[in-house]
Parts: C-alpha cells; sequence; structure tokens
C-alpha cells in the first residue's frame, strides 16, 4: 500500500465540474479562494508583507468587503462577532510581525471558545526567513498552540489546497481557528490556479461516530431518572441542535440549565429553562446540580467556573455526556455513559427512546429557589429602590426596547455577567461574549462583526468602562464603515470584578481598580457617534428608546453606582452548593 | 495516582511544524519529556514517534486525547514498559591508549556486548544498544577509566500487541 503524502494526497475533493485553470498571482489566488469560500467580509489592517494581498482586495472590492479595523485585534474579534452571529466562518488579515501577533488574543479567544476563523498573515520572503528580518516574527511557532491548525506557504501553488484546508479545519467538527502565513514572494508568484473544496483530510476525525448503544443507554438513564438536570453548551448553537434540544426536554419534561456559551439556544422564558450554571449563574440550577439524579451535559465541556470544585460537583449524579470532542470526555467530570458525536444527530437519535414525563415536583424545587434568588439578589438588580442605578435595570430596560430580539455582545467583568443574567433571549446565536479566555476588549470590535454578519438584526454592545478602552479606537471603525451598533458602556469607574473581589477577598483593597475616566461623550462625538450620558433613573427608559430608535451606531453611557456587586457568586474553589447570595 | 514511565506511540504526518505542536501539549502542564524520537514508521510517508514520560494513568490518557486531537495526529497510543520491547543507544569516545595497555576495559566490552565501531591511533568509538539499565550500567564501569564523549538516544519501542494503524489508514482513504 502506498501512502502518498503531497498535499493532494491529503484532500480529496469532490468532483468538481466548474474547476477550471487560470494562470494568476499566488495574492489574487488567496482573494478568489476566500470568494469561493462564500466569504463576503474580512477584517484586517495592511502592512509590507502583505501588500500584494491588499493591491488584489482594492481590485476585487466589489465582490469582497475589507473592513479596516484600527487594531489588528479588533479585527479578530470582528471576525469571531461575525462567526458567532452567522456560524459561517470569521476571516481577518494582518501583515507579518506585529501584525500578526496582535492577532493572537483573539484567536487564543477562538480557540477556547470554539470559533470558526481563518487569519490570514503576511510572511517576510521565504529567502529571508530566519534572518530576523525587518517585522520578521515566527508566527506558526507563536499561534501553534492557540490554533487548531497552521500553515506557512512559501509556493503560490500551494495556496488553493491549503485555503480549502483551513476553510474545512475551521468549521468543522469542533470549531477553531486555524492560520495561514504566507511569504511576501508567493504572494507574488504566478501559478495556474484550480480551486476545489476540501471534504476530507485523512489523518482528521472531525465527529467521531456515535454508537447507539450509548445513545440508549442514555435513553434507559434519563427515563429511570427522578430528578434529571439538563446543562447545555455552545455545542448546541454550533451543531444547530436548538430545536432538537428543545424537543428532548419538553418530552422528558426536564429542567434545563445554560453555561454563558450556551445562551439563547433555548428562549429564556421557555417553562424548562431554568438558568445559568457557574460563578455567577442562578441560584437553582446550580444548587441543585448537587441534588440532581441524572445529570445530562450536551455540548458543555464542564469548565472550572461552570462545575467549581469539582470534589463536590455533582457526585451524587449519573453523569450522560453529549460530547463532539472526544478529548472532553471524562477530562473533568467522569461520565457514566458518553455519547460522541454531533449532538444534532445525537438528540434525533434519543427522542424517539425518551418517555413522556413532566418532573413537576422537581421543578417545583427550581421555582422555590429562584424565589430565595430573586427576593435577595433579582428584585434588587433589576427594581431597585436605591439611589444609584444598577447594571440590571439598564438590561431590564434593554429587553424592553428590543422584545428580547436583539443579539447582545458583550465584554469581562460585572457588566457581562449582569448582561448574561438578565439578558432576554428569543433568537439563537444571541449572546456573543468572551467565555473561555476573558478577553476584556472583545465587545465592541465583535459587535461590528455582529452587525456585519446580521445586519436586520438589532446588536447591543454591553461594555464596562475598562474593557471599553481597550479596544475604543474601533470607534473609527464603526465611524468609517457606518455599522449601526449600539455601544452600551456601564460606567462604574472601576474595573468592577476585580473590585468586587478585592471587596470580599483582599480587604477592600482597592489595588488599582479605580479609573480615572476620560468624557467618553466627548470621544464619541469626536467619532461623529451620536451620544448621549445617563445618570438618573427616570432618564433611562427614554435614553435606551432614543438609542434603539435610532438610525445609525449609537453611544450610551450609563452611570451605574460605583460599588455594585455580582451575586450570586460561587466563590473559587468552592462547591457549587455554597453559592453565595450576598 | 501513582506516576510511572509511560511510552507513547504516535502515528502523524510528516509536517513541518507538527514536533512543535506535540511538545507544546506537554510544556503547558509543565510535563517534562525524558526521551522523544521520531523516525519513519512501518507505513510509507507516516511518521512514528516514540516519546517517554513520566506521568500517572489519568494524566496520559488526557494528554494522549490532546494528541489525537490535533489535525495532523492519525492515532497515538501508550504503553508500559510491560507492555513493548524498547531498546536506547549509545556512544562511547574513549582515548585508545585504554584499549591496548587496559586488560580490564576488554573485559568491560566484552561481557557488556558493546560493540566497537572504529577504531584509530587517538580514540576508538563503542556502541551499545539496550534498556536505559544496561547502558548506565556500562557508562558506570567505563567512567573510571575516562569517558571523551558519551551521547544517548531516546527510547525506541514497538509493542507487543498488535496496532491496528494500517488498517485503519485503509479506512480512512478509502
Amino acid at each position: 500500500m502506498n501512502f502518498n503524502l503531497t498535499m493532494e494526497a491529503q484532500l480529496v475533493h469532490k468532483k468538481s465540474t466548474e474547476a477550471s485553470t487560470e494562470h494568476l498571482s499566488g495574492s489574487e489566488a488567496v482573494v478568489k479562494c476566500l470568494l469561493a469560500e462564500g466569504v463576503d467580509t474580512l477584517y484586517g489592517y495592511p502592512g509590507g508583507a502583505i501588500m500584494p494581498v491588499y493591491d488584489e482586495l482594492y481590485k476585487y472590492q466589489g465582490k469582497l468587503n475589507h473592513v479596516l479595523t484600527r487594531h489588528e485585534q479588533g479585527a479578530t474579534h470582528s471576525a469571531q462577532g461575525y462567526a458567532r452571529i452567522s456560524g459561517k466562518v470569521g476571516v481577518c488579515i494582518a501583515t507579518s510581525g506585529p501584525g500578526a501577533t496582535n492577532l493572537i488574543t483573539g484567536i487564543a479567544d477562538a480557540q477556547i471558545d470554539s470559533t470558526p476563523m481563518v487569519c490570514i498573515t503576511g510572511q517576510v520572503g521565504s529567502h529571508l526567513l530566519g534572518s530576523d528580518a525587518f517585522q520578521e516574527t515566527d508566527i506558526i511557532g507563536i499561534s501553534t498552540p492557540v490554533t487548531k491548525w497552521n500553515y506557512q506557504i512559501t509556493k503560490a501553488s500551494e495556496i488553493p489546497e491549503v485555503f480549502a484546508k483551513a476553510f474545512y479545519i475551521a468549521k468543522s467538527g469542533r470549531p477553531g481557528p486555524v492560520l495561514i502565513d504566507i511569504t511576501k514572494d508567493a504572494q507574488f508568484e504566478m501559478f495556474d490556479f484550480e480551486y476545489k473544496k476540501c471534504t476530507k483530510v485523512r489523518s482528521y476525525k472531525p465527529v467521531p461516530n456515535t454508537e447507539y448503544d450509548s445513545i440508549e443507554k442514555a435513553a434507559l438513564l434519563i427515563n429511570q431518572a427522578q430528578k434529571p438536570l439538563v446543562v447545555w453548551g455552545q455545542g448546541v448553537i454550533l451543531s444547530e441542535a436548538e430545536e432538537q434540544l428543545k424537543a428532548v426536554i419538553e418530552k422528558a419534561g426536564i429542567p434545563s440549565a445554560w453555561t454563558i456559551l450556551g445562551a439563547s439556544a433555548i428562549p429564556t422564558e421557555h417553562p424548562l429553562n431554568v438558568g445559568m450554571v457557574g460563578m455567577h449563574g442562578n441560584y437553582a440550577p446550580n444548587k441543585l446540580t448537587n441534588e440532581c439524579d441524572v445529570l445530562i451535559a450536551i455540548g458543555m465541556r464542564f469548565d472550572d467556573r461552570v462545575t467549581g470544585n469539582l470534589e463536590t460537583y455533582a457526585k451524587q449524579a449519573k453523569v450522560i455526556h453529549f460530547e463532539i470532542d472526544p478529548a472532553e470526555v471524562d477530562k473533568n467530570v467522569k461520565t457514566n455513559v458518553a455519547v460522541l458525536g454531533d449532538a444534532k444527530r445525537s438528540l434525533e437519535k434519543l427522542l424517539p427512546l425518551l418517555e413522556q414525563k413532566s418532573h413537576l415536583e422537581w421543578l417545583n424545587q427550581f421555582e422555590k429557589l429562584y424565589q430565595i434568588e430573586y427576593n435577595k439578589v433579582i428584585a434588587n438588580d433589576l427594581h431597585p429602590t436605591k439611589k444609584g442605578l444598577t447594571m440590571g435595570e439598564v438590561l431590564k430596560e434593554i429587553n424592553t426596547q428590543t422584545k428580547g430580539q436583539a443579539a447582545i455582545v458583550s465584554d469581562v467583568g460585572q457588566h457581562q455577567m449582569i448582561a448574561c443574567r438578565y439578558a432576554n433571549f428569543n433568537v439563537t446565536k444571541s449572546n456573543i461574549t468572551s467565555g473561555g479566555l476573558g478577553t476584556m476588549g472583545f465587545a465592541l470590535p465583535a459587535a461590528i462583526g455582529a452587525k456585519m454578519a446580521a445586519p436586520q438584526r438589532d446588536v447591543v454592545a454591553i461594555i464596562g468602562d475598562g474593557g471599553y478602552q481597550m479596544t475604543i479606537q474601533e470607534l473609527g471603525t464603526i465611524f468609517q464603515t457606518g455599522v449601526a451598533v449600539k455601544i452600551v458602556v456601564l460606567n462604574n469607574d472601576f474595573l468592577g470584578m476585580v473590585r468586587q473581589w478585592q471587596q470580599l477577598f483582599f480587604d477592600k483593597r482597592y489595588a488599582s481598580t479605580e479609573l480615572v475616566n476620560p468624557d467618553f461623550i466627548t470621544i464619541a462625538k469626536g467619532y461623529h457617534i451620536e451620544a448621549k450620558r445617563v445618570t438618573k433613573r427616570e432618564e433611562l427608559a427614554t435614553s435606551v428608546k432614543e438609542m434603539m430608535d435610532h438610525d445609525g451606531a449609537f453611544f450610551l453611557e450609563v452611570c451605574v453606582e460605583k460599588e455594585g456587586n455580582v451575586f450570586p457568586m460561587i466563590p473559587t474553589g468552592a462547591s457549587v452548593s455554597d453559592i453565595r447570595l450576598e | 495516582m501513582k506516576e510511572q514511565l509511560y511510552t507513547l506511540s504516535i502515528y502523524t504526518e510528516n509536517n513541518v511544524g507538527l514536533l512543535n505542536r506535540i511538545s507544546a501539549i506537554f510544556q503547558r502542564r509543565k510535563i517534562n519529556i525524558e526521551s522523544i524520537n521520531s523516525s519513519i514508521s512501518e507505513i510509507e510517508g507516516i511518521t512514528r514517534w516514540s516519546i517517554v514520560v513520566e506521568v500517572s494513568e489519568e494524566q496520559i490518557r488526557k494528554i494522549i486525547g490532546q494528541i489525537e486531537k490535533q489535525v495532523e495526529v492519525i492515532r497515538a497510543y501508550y504503553h508500559t514498559d510491560e507492555e513493548t520491547i524498547y531498546q536506547e543507544s549509545c556512544l562511547f569516545k574513549i582515548k585508545s591508549d585504554l584499549l591496548f595497555e587496559d586488560r580490564q576495559i576488554q573485559n568491560i566490552i566484552k561481557e557488556s556486548n558493546a560493540r566497537i565501531v572504529t577504531v584509530n591511533r587517538e580514540f576508538f568509538v563503542l556502541e551499545k544498544s539496550g534498556r536505559k539499565s544496561e547502558v548506565e550500567l556500562l557508562y558506570r564501569e567505563l567512567k573510571s577509566f575516562g569517558i571523551m564523549q558519551f551521547v544517548r538516544s531516546g527510547r525506541i519501542a514497538v509493542t507487543k500487541e498488535e496496532l491496528k494503524i494500517s488498517t485503519l489508514l485503509k479506512a480512512v482513504t478509502a
């Protein structure tokens, strides 16, 4: 048996009838590849080593929209926002050296949050590789631990196969970021271009086989359960299994909670939606994780922010794990039944095996605990009687104005937890936030990408005053493109989450968390973006309405109470049972 | 959990950068690689890696999962010493005078089953293959005579059980 190892052999091509050869430069081929993959928008920043590709983007500007961000990090987050709201592959492009290294935060974010993304970087000429040439950096080496796959192209002839492979790998199975580095000489080189989509890579199995036996075992456990609990994650959204999940939980009557990235897969108001799990999640699903008899995890990975102390996490429960990535099974929590494969297909097969049930008494326990949380926390967050504005009431107002139809793009910190806790989601793929990496500065550029991918939808960015200033320059992108994002900065003049921890665990030593902020209104206006500041409760409703009614981009600063805290809270290392309400 | 030596056999494509990708999986968990070897395998065009690490079984299972997740990795296995036949190889460079003048060193060479690779006026080179303990024993015995240079290869290992890698590859390329 002869295994030929050329690039061609790694790709098993679909027969393409329209494949024809054209004599092109490498850089034009890059653009042709993107068009062949259905890319309509890409985000980036030009520079020396990527200029040939930019020259082609100039020629193809009617067909391919390049968005000039103000920093390469912004380009990655925009591509992520684009990908998260649409399910399509986000694309960003940068030059070599600093352009490439500036992508790393976004790539790491996409890796840990399983976001399909293709990043293209220019590289110095191949004869200069390793010579410490101007703007040379080993981006393949640097990006390796945070990419699903990466490849350096030094010959134009490699471009079609590598791009086809990149898009296939980024999107298939558990999605992730892929980086393609292209030397400048390969961009100039002429070759015979022919594009074929990639449908298979022999060393890569994107979706593991599902053993029907495991689905039967799962069904048996669920049918026998008295107190089943579903915890779903982003896997449901990535495999577009929302309807299947809904059918399963409705048939088996299972209370269902979500991880931060799973939010919006099932509407907030669904009677079986019992809220968010994790550090700042809801009281009931956290507490009752340690009382359920069968825990059904679907497309989630038992992150430490979800589980708290693993030694005391759901020890009483039988655990069923629906998972596409075999490496996640038994990684953090030992499972009794692992159902490998795509969530949508697995849930489809599970549904007919389930008995019709309603666990009313069990569901009632969630309701009781919700009431406790409501009285202790939610009432004060949403209907405060004290003077200072709360973050929660801003979210409530946004819910009212958008009727829960908006996509909410949040940054990282207190406002993020509040946004995820209180936003009303009636549409899937609507919670766009940096979950795994916790990247401050994510929201503003991500909102740009989200709005461009779904221009018909309202996209509201909820950002803290700290994170806002990490990528504030993207206001320039908003101004230049006219993208109609709504920007809400919840300003407490603090790095609020760190301050909260300092208050609770470091005896109120507020080390470097107080911010002396600029006049955000003046800054927004400097970019010719409509802007308004709210300091009083009476102004809130009309201001949010004004923002949503406004035709273009709008900046709304809400000055909230300075030292508000986010509760409930599971302190680091504590058990989910020890969730605190104050 | 008890830590012990595990040998990993990893079948991969032969691509630039894969060493970095695999070693990063260990580095990220602060696991020291005891030895690493990359070579051709029984299948044309497929690279076989032999990596030795000292970890717990739980760790090695998770690491295998992370390695197999890499796009260019075809399959990864882990084995205990009992499950494999393994060898290391080493070279000693020693002054030639000793070989001719010292009877004892001749006996050591004979008893150790080491092989003289080359001899010239100044030095001779001794090659020894075997398990780590055998190599180390010879090292200790020769040390008192003065070793000009010493080098030892990483472990290479084959398993007693069949690895169904060819069948697997046929299935994916079909």
